[in-house]
């Protein structure tokens, strides 16, 4: 695997200042997927904004691991009943005009 | 400019310790946290309302002030013209421990009270880098707008962004466009654009998914005899061949003549077609006879 679109998990650790730990209780409840690449590990780019997401619950709002699975998985249904809602409204629309 | 009860905000009685704002504020930004509440104008309003609460009432220098003036904010805002004659306001607020979502902007009765401030996490410089805020903008298409893939140029806070519409992109359906959000915290990267789709059909055609549907009139003589037609698709018109003894509500469809679908350059729906039979009206004495006659001859 190539490591384009790969960011090393050391480098977020400084960036957001947060324990490696963190990273590995995330990986190890699977809210994210830590890749090991040449004995350096990495998660894929177009995760940051859930990553982002997760680091913000935990030190902003004090919720733990396994709230912020809860919380992602409420919000992806969320997300999925909302999808839904818009295409149902999109199908009323069919019928009512 | 009206006065804001910050302990009402907060649910909160004025005799309230450190401890119960700080609790009353954490229970509050669970509740409404714009992360916990994605595209929730009103949770987003509530935060920033709760925010700016516990703003003032966390800091004991703030709530001070607040309690001795809240009530007469417009004398608070006399006082401290005249303190600012004296020195310049230097903000001491105590850092909320929450990011500041949806701008930051404080009301106009707290910036009469403690004067404009940065936010809270501009004012965090300790080096942690953060995403910027995502942006959420609606555009208003209409769904002829939408048939072909076009270029359009947004203006997102006063910045033009070239943005490429796809066609066959749905109404309510969202577009992130990375990178074109507001700035980064200490050098973190852009938030993201969110682009809400709001498309409106002002065409004789219903859209149903990718496919296309129609009602055409037909007269009489050609349902029954069979013939040509001329009708109108998105893209133009096209002849159609009318079988004999077409009934009424009849639907026929055209293959790849609906819309296009999303993502998929050159592929599109079906165009359904449903026959409207037309009868005649204001016969003549003739097309009454010969319709007595047509009659008679059915029921022999």
């Amino acid at each position: 695997m190539s490591q384009k679109n790969l960011i090393p998990l050391h480098k977020l650790c400084d960036l957001y200042k947060v324990e490696m730990s963190f990273f590995s209780s995330l990986n190890d409840i699977g809210l994210i997927q830590i890749i090991t690449l040449e004995q350096i590990q990495w998660i894929p780019q177009e995760k940051i904004t859930d990553v982002e997401k997760m680091i913000r619950m935990h030190h902003e709002l004090n919720i733990n691991i396994e709230g912020i699975d809860i919380a992602f998985n409420l919000l992806q249904r969320i997300d999925d009943l909302e999808n839904e809602l818009n295409a149902l409204k999109n199908k009323l629309h069919f019928y009512e005009n | 400019m009206a006065f804001i009860d910050y302990y009402k905000i907060l649910g909160i009685d004025k005799n309230a310790s450190v401890g119960d704002i700080k609790k009353a504020y954490r229970k509050l930004a669970r509740k409404y946290h714009p992360d916990l509440n994605p595209s929730d104008k009103e949770a987003e309003k509530k935060f920033k309302e709760i925010n700016e609460a516990n703003e003032v009432l966390s800091n004991s220098e703030n709530r001070k002030k607040y309690d001795e003036h809240g009530k007469d904010w417009k004398h608070a805002e006399e006082f401290e013209k005249a303190k600012q004659q004296q020195q310049q306001y230097q903000g001491s607020g105590q850092q909320s421990p929450f990011g500041d979502f949806g701008g930051g902007d404080y009301s106009d009765f707290f910036e009469s009270m403690f004067g404009g401030r940065s936010t809270s996490r501009e004012r965090t410089g300790g080096g942690v880098k953060f995403r910027g805020q995502d942006f959420n903008a609606e555009l208003h298409l209409d769904l002829k707008d939408v048939y072909t893939t076009h270029k359009r140029t947004l203006t997102v806070n006063g910045k033009n962004i070239r943005l490429t519409i796809p066609a066959g992109v749905k109404n309510g359906q969202v577009i992130k466009i990375k990178g074109h959000g507001g700035e980064g915290i200490n050098g973190g990267p852009k938030g993201d654009l969110n682009i809400t789709f709001s498309i409106v059909n002002n065409t004789n055609f219903k859209l149903d998914n990718d496919n296309l549907h129609t009602t055409i009139d037909l007269d009489l003589y050609k349902a029954i005899l069979g013939g040509e037609i001329t009708i109108p698709t998105f893209d133009g018109k096209v002849k159609l061949k009318i079988a004999p003894e077409t009934q009424n509500g009849v639907k026929v469809k055209l293959k790849g003549k609906g819309f296009p679908i999303y993502k998929k350059e050159g592929e599109f729906g079906d165009l359904y077609i449903t026959y409207l039979i037309k009868i005649p009206i204001n016969l003549t004495d003739k097309e009454k006879e010969l319709f007595v006659e047509l009659a008679k001859l059915r029921t022999l």
